[in-house]
Formats: C-alpha cells, sequence, structure tokens
C-alpha cells in the first residue's frame, strides 16, 4: 500500500511536469501558427495601412499641425524675437526692438525671406506687406543711423509708431498660435492680445457653418423624403420590375458629378427650360421668371438629385429585408393600415433611415464643387472657403483650421449618433 | 512566379528610368490658363520653339492660384517647368520663394535694339516674372438686347437708365475699383481713396446700388456665357473671351473700354524646376518682340512691350486693352494694393455678399 501510495506519488509528481512539458510545447506551437497567420494578415493588409497611413493619416495630421503653426517668423528674425520676449505690449518697444528689428529686416531682405515674414504677418494685419517691403527697400544701404532707429524707422513709415503693428509681430513670435481657429470663429487678438470679436462686417465664417449645416440637413431631409418611397416601391416591386427602377435610380449616379450639376444650371437658370414653360403656360409673366439657379435653392436641389442614391440604397436593402407577413399580421390584429406601418414598418426600417441620413449629411457637409457652380451669392459652402484658402489667399494655416472644425462637427455627429442608434446597427446595403 | 515578378519589376523599373531619362532630356511642361489663350501661346510661341530647339513643350492646363505650385514646391516634386501667372500670384510666389527671380539682362533686347529693361513696360517686369500680355476686364452688353447703347463705366452701375441684370466676377477686385470709378472717382486716384475705410465703404456702397440685379460669374468662359443666354444684360469680363464670341461665334457683343482695368500676366520659372536651363530658354524666347507680336495674333492680348506692341497686326490693333483709343479712362490694377488689402477686402466682400 505504501509502495503504491509512494509508486503514485511518484507517478503524481512525474505526470504534472509531463503535462506541463506537453502543455508548454503545444501553447509554444500554438504561438507560432498563430503568429505566422498574425503575420500572413498583417503582411496582408500591409499595403492598404501603407496607403492609409500615407495618403490620409499623415497630410491629415500634417495639415492639422499647421492650424495651430504660427509660420518662421521668429526663426528668420531671431534678434528682434529676443528683444519682444518681455515686451508687455502697453507702449512703444525701446530702442533695442527697434534697432533689432532694422538689423532682421536688411537680413531677411538680403536672403529673400523677407517675404515669407511679410506674408504671414499680413494675415494679422492688412498692410504690413507694404511696411515691410517699402521699409526694407529704404534700409538697404543704411548701417548705422545719425539719431535712433526709432526715429527713422518712424520716419520712413510712421505705422511702425503704432502699437498695433507691435502688436501683430509680437503675436506671430511664439511656436503655436490660436490665432487661425480664432480666425475662423469670427474673433482675433486686439493690440494687447485679448480676444476681440472682428467687425461685423468682416465675420464670414460662424454664419457659413450655420448655413453649411442648414444646407446638409436640408438636402438629408429632402432626399429622405423623397427617398423613402422610391425604396419602398423599389423594395415591393416584383425583381424584373424592380431592377429596371433600379437602374433608374443607379443611372444618374453613373453620370459625372459636373454632367448633373450643369444640366441644373440648364433647366433652373432664369431663361432656363423650367422658366421658359411656366411662362409659355402663363403661370409666370415674362418680367417674372423665378430665381432658382445661383442661390441657395439651386444648391439644395442640385445637392439633394446628387447625393438621393445614397439614401435610397441603405432604404433599399433594409426594407428588402422585412418580411411583408408582419403587416399582414399587424393588419390581421386590427391594426389599421396606417398604424400597422407606423408601429410595425417604419421602426424595422430605422437602422436604413440612419445610414442613408448619415451617408447623405457627412457628404453634404464636406461638399465643394456643387456649390461653387450653383451656390451664386447665398448657397455657398464651408468647403468652398477652404478651397479659396489653399488655393487663392495662401493661407493655409486658417483653412487648416476651418477643415479642423469641420472634422470635429462630424466626429461630434458621429458620436451622438453612435449613442443614439449605435453604430453596429448600421447597414449600408 | 516569385521569378517572373521580380523580372517584370526589373524590367518595369528600367523602362520607367529610360522613358525619364529620354523625357527629362527634351522636354519641358509649360503651364498656363487653356482655352484660346494657351492656343494663342502655341501658335506665338510653343511651336516656334519647338521647331528652332527640337525641344518638346507639354502644355499643361490649371486655373490660376498657388495652392498647387506651393504643394509642388514643398514637396520637393516639382514637375512644372515655366508657368503663367496673373500679377498678385507673380509676387506672393515671389514673396515666398516657390519661383525663382530673373535676370532681366537675359532676355532679349527690343527690335529697335534698345535693352528689355527699356522696351518692356516698367510694370511687366517684376523680380521672378516677366509680363507675357495685357489683358483687360470691362464690360460688354448684347446690342441685340438694349436700345440706347452704354458709352461709360457709370452706365454699368445705371439701373434707371439701363435696366437689367448685371454680371461681375465673384472677387473684390477690379469690382471695387469699377465702382469708384463710376462713382467718379479718376483712374489716378482710385488705389489712394481704396486704401482709405472712407474710401472702401464709398465703393461698396456703390455696389449696393446694383447688388440684387448682380449674377456672379468665376471663370473667364461664364461672362460670356451669361451674356449670350440671356441671363444678364451686361457683364465685366475679359476682353480675350468678348473678342473671341464675337470673331469665332458671331455673337452682338460689343465692349466698352471705358473704365477698364488693366493687369499683366507673366511667365515664370518654379523653385526646383526640373529642366531649369530649357525652361529659361523658353522663357527668354517667348518674350522677345517676335513671339509677343505673333501671339497677339491669335487673342486679343497686347503685348507689355513697345517694340512688340508696333509689330501688332492691323486687324487686332484697336482691340488690344493698350491701344490709344481704349486707354481715354483706363487703370491698370495695382497688384501691391491687392497683395496688402486681398484678405481682409475679401473678408468684407464675403460678408457684404451673403447680406
Amino acid at each position: 500500500m505504501n509502495e503504491i501510495a509512494v509508486q503514485s506519488e511518484d507517478l503524481t509528481s512525474v505526470l504534472p511536469s509531463a503535462k506541463v512539458f506537453e502543455g508548454k510545447a503545444l501553447k509554444a506551437q500554438l504561438a507560432r501558427s498563430t503568429r505566422r497567420e498574425k503575420t500572413k494578415a498583417f503582411l496582408l493588409v500591409l499595403p492598404l495601412l501603407v496607403f492609409i497611413g500615407s495618403m490620409f493619416v499623415f497630410p491629415l495630421a500634417d495639415m492639422m499641425l499647421r492650424s495651430v503653426n504660427n509660420g518662421p517668423v521668429a526663426e528668420l528674425m531671431p534678434d528682434l524675437a529676443a528683444q519682444l520676449f518681455d515686451w508687455d505690449q502697453s507702449t512703444l518697444p525701446d530702442e533695442p526692438a527697434f534697432a533689432a528689428l532694422a538689423k532682421d529686416i536688411q537680413i531677411a531682405h538680403k536672403n529673400r525671406t523677407l517675404g515669407k515674414i511679410a506674408t504671414r504677418l499680413n494675415f494679422e494685419l492688412s498692410g504690413i506687406r507694404s511696411l515691410l517691403t517699402k521699409s526694407a527697400r529704404r534700409l538697404t544701404r543704411v548701417e548705422a543711423v545719425e539719431g535712433t532707429w526709432k526715429e527713422t524707422l518712424i520716419h520712413v513709415d510712421k505705422r511702425w509708431g503704432d502699437i498695433e503693428t507691435w502688436g501683430a509681430i509680437k503675436r506671430v513670435l511664439p511656436g503655436t498660435t490660436a490665432a487661425f481657429y480664432l480666425s475662423a470663429l469670427d474673433l482675433a487678438y486686439d493690440a494687447k492680445g485679448n480676444i476681440t470679436h472682428k467687425p461685423a462686417d468682416r465675420s464670414i465664417y460662424v454664419d457659413n457653418f450655420v448655413k453649411t449645416f442648414a444646407i446638409s440637413l436640408g438636402v438629408t431631409i429632402s432626399c429622405f423624403i423623397l427617398g423613402f418611397p422610391v425604396a419602398y416601391l423599389l423594395s415591393t416591386l416584383p425583381t424584373a420590375k424592380a431592377n429596371l427602377l433600379m437602374i433608374c435610380v443607379l443611372l444618374p449616379f453613373w453620370t459625372s458629378l459636373l454632367v448633373r450639376t450643369t444640366s441644373w444650371i440648364a433647366l433652373l437658370q432664369t431663361h432656363g427650360i423650367v422658366n421658359d414653360l411656366l411662362v409659355w403656360l402663363g403661370v409666370l409673366d415674362e418680367g417674372n421668371r423665378l430665381d432658382m439657379m445661383y442661390n441657395m435653392f439651386g444648391t439644395v436641389v442640385a445637392m439633394t438629385h446628387i447625393l438621393l442614391p445614397f439614401m435610397i440604397l441603405p432604404l433599399f436593402s433594409v426594407m428588402k429585408s422585412i418580411d411583408a407577413s408582419f403587416m399582414r399580421a399587424a393588419t390581421s390584429l386590427g391594426a389599421s393600415p396606417f398604424t400597422a406601418f407606423v408601429r410595425v414598418y417604419l421602426p424595422q426600417t430605422k437602422p436604413g433611415i440612419a445610414a442613408g441620413s448619415l451617408l447623405v449629411f457627412i457628404l453634404a457637409i464636406g461638399y465643394y464643387i456643387t456649390p461653387a457652380l450653383v451656390g451664386g451669392r447665398t448657397g455657398q459652402m464651408i468647403s468652398n472657403f477652404i478651397a479659396y484658402h489653399m488655393q487663392q489667399s495662401l493661407n493655409w494655416g486658417l483653412a487648416a483650421a476651418l477643415a479642423g472644425i469641420l472634422l470635429v462637427i462630424v466626429l461630434m455627429l458621429y458620436w451622438l449618433f453612435n449613442r443614439i442608434i449605435g453604430i453596429d446597427k448600421l447597414k449600408l446595403g | 512566379m516569385q521569378k517572373l515578378i521580380s523580372f517584370t519589376s526589373v524590367v518595369a523599373l528600367g523602362l520607367t528610368c529610360v522613358i525619364s531619362v529620354a523625357s527629362a532630356a527634351e522636354r519641358i511642361t509649360v503651364v498656363s490658363f487653356g482655352g484660346a489663350y494657351t492656343n494663342a501661346q502655341k501658335k506665338g510661341s510653343h511651336e516656334p520653339f519647338m521647331k528652332k530647339t527640337g525641344v518638346e513643350i507639354l502644355s499643361e492646363d490649371y486655373n490660376g492660384g498657388l495652392g498647387k505650385l506651393r504643394a509642388q514646391v514643398e514637396s520637393g516634386k516639382v514637375t512644372w517647368d515655366v508657368v503663367d501667372l496673373e500679377t498678385s500670384d507673380v509676387i506672393r510666389a515671389c514673396d515666398e520663394g516657390l519661383i525663382d527671380p530673373i535676370n532681366v539682362g537675359d532676355l532679349e533686347p527690343g527690335t529697335d535694339g534698345s535693352a528689355a529693361a527699356q522696351d518692356f513696360m516698367p510694370t511687366a517686369l517684376k523680380k521672378c516674372g516677366v509680363g507675357a500680355i495685357v489683358w483687360s476686364t470691362v464690360f460688354a452688353y448684347d446690342k441685340s438686347k438694349i436700345k440706347t447703347a452704354p458709352h461709360s463705366i457709370a452706365d454699368f452701375f445705371n439701373l434707371q437708365a439701363y435696366p437689367g441684370k448685371r454680371g461681375m466676377k465673384r472677387t473684390p477686385k477690379v469690382n471695387l475699383e469699377m465702382a469708384l470709378m463710376a462713382d467718379g472717382v479718376k483712374a489716378d486716384d482710385v488705389y489712394k481713396v481704396l486704401s482709405t475705410p472712407a474710401g472702401q465703404d464709398r465703393a461698396f456702397k456703390k455696389l449696393d446700388q446694383i447688388k440684387n440685379q448682380l449674377v456672379w460669374w468665376k471663370s473667364g468662359a461664364q461672362a460670356p456665357q451669361l451674356l449670350a443666354d440671356g441671363e444678364v444684360v451686361m457683364t465685366t469680363a475679359y476682353n480675350g473671351r468678348i473678342y473671341n464670341a464675337v470673331k469665332n461665334e458671331s455673337k452682338p457683343f460689343v465692349i466698352v473700354w471705358d473704365g477698364q482695368v488693366m493687369d499683366i500676366d507673366y511667365w515664370a520659372i518654379p523653385t526646383g524646376a526640373p529642366n531649369k536651363d530649357k525652361a529659361k530658354a523658353f522663357l527668354i524666347f517667348a518674350t522677345a518682340p517676335e513671339q509677343l507680336a505673333r501671339q497677339s495674333k491669335y487673342i486679343s492680348y497686347g503685348p507689355p512691350r513697345k517694340t512688340a506692341a508696333a509689330m501688332v497686326d492691323v486687324s487686332m490693333k484697336n482691340d488690344i486693352p493698350t491701344a490709344p483709343v481704349n486707354l481715354s479712362n483706363a487703370l491698370a490694377a495695382n497688384a501691391e494694393f491687392w497683395a496688402d488689402y486681398e484678405d481682409e477686402l475679401n473678408e468684407r466682400f464675403t460678408a457684404w455678399l451673403a447680406n
């Protein structure tokens, strides 16, 4: 008995280690093989990751950094930056600052970097650009001055005697700045460095964000009102007819955006087909033709048409999966067709409505070409301003700030959507 | 399979090398605004240059603005060799170091032997760009739709005498100048007045008079189209576009030269252009008097140098902005002013449009 016990003890003392050994080997093997699988999977998606990283994440991050980057002035005017470091902005700076300014202007002029400085400063205060170039021209060969640099510079242009000019220079010296975001929200720094509202006749962005939001909402609602019945019809028709109708829905989807937009111009302009028809029918007088193009109305109409498929397709795919017997069951239990529709059918289409609305809204909020072509005076959206600052004014900092705000708004909407509906319930087709 | 892939990639790599070497050797990319304008440049400069030097010119179109150029220079992948820039862009691009400075001494002298510096209009020689054409923003009307012909820029703002919609470019530039001239400011004083807040108020107030009758255009081709569609009774437009519509499409349009705002387009070489030497050779060739004069045969934009202006074809003599008959009340656009005030005035203009 004892021996057996000993033996079994021996056995038990041996067995677990064998088990452990085998287990370890198995685990290691498993780990090896899963690692191999993982590496393979990773290698397979690597091209996509590299693509997204280099074409999307990196440029996006780069642009976002630009929205807070204060530009190269501090680097290009090191002496002046040092002099203005503890200037309190209440009185004009002293002689050393003026001397440093004169020297830095001369150096920058020689190195051809004055333009970069001038461009950045002119975003802060209109007119500084010519002030700098003019001063540079006058100071070209001046080595030393008779009086003080302060007198000389103020004699060259009296704007050097304004605190406002110096305040603008001081503001562009720190490495990062909130100026572009402030500007994108119609705010600005005053000469003392406090945040103030821009004058009403120069405030444009907040109103435009609101307008962009309103247009996108309008487009989403019109898409829903127009798209829902079509999707319903598509889902209930027999396959052959549904396919034909589906092609009608998709055909404009395959047509160039520009073609569709310009067709709306031909249709809706003052001497366009619709107005001509109304005048011919006697509904309108020749003098009272409707303004339907080059305004907000034209933008909403053209965008609704272009974005309609993005509403219909998710709705259709959801409706297709709803069993018709639910409705029959509801009516057989005594519901009127209306109640059955509202209480049984509609709730089941919710994922489709949510997907379609989110898709249309997010596409609409960043729309650019259509408003640029048909927006005229009142139908311009925020993307048109971003494009303007990218291409024309070259104020990439402001463009990045505007785009950043737009991005935050979209992310917030996405978050809200996730909280209310749940992103996992989304059905895109 | 592996071998096949590596083999093909090596071949492909080799081919691209060969192709890029070949193209680097004898091809330059010249970028301009397209349409009738680029066609005139092709006839005037590109084709003779290709014949003379054997260098192939790849003509590319763009819509103005410095966005693309800046992206190319900042990323270090410049593909443009020569680019046609508007005045404000030539100044800004030079400021930002996007284009190279040009030595005036390298340019071809005038046909009378005078140095380029004397032969060119003073405003046509910028630090980094050489003037190629003088173009102008004028206003034009459709004579089949207006009974009494308008004569002055004031008539464009006079809704009582000339009812109907007007077209204007959606930008404060030129519009504010025209508004001031229509309000009685002399061409010489326009920019002095416009630099003051009171002058800016005055210009916007003048624009207020026709605000609800205005239709806005963006690209040069839209202006004659608005006129042709009957959307407007008169519109501001680039003079070359109206000339083209009259000559080639037989439209009944008439240009009113009073209050015209002249501007210049420049050839420039991007910093880091891939074929700098050939680009420079092209720029010098294209701005020589013969080429500038030949170019103006195909489009009604004038050459910005004296000896070239003297050689302009008789048929075109009175259709270019610098023709003496068109200069009685003309304004030369001041790019320095706009470089200073564009951001501010554009914000104000946008706010004005929205309200």
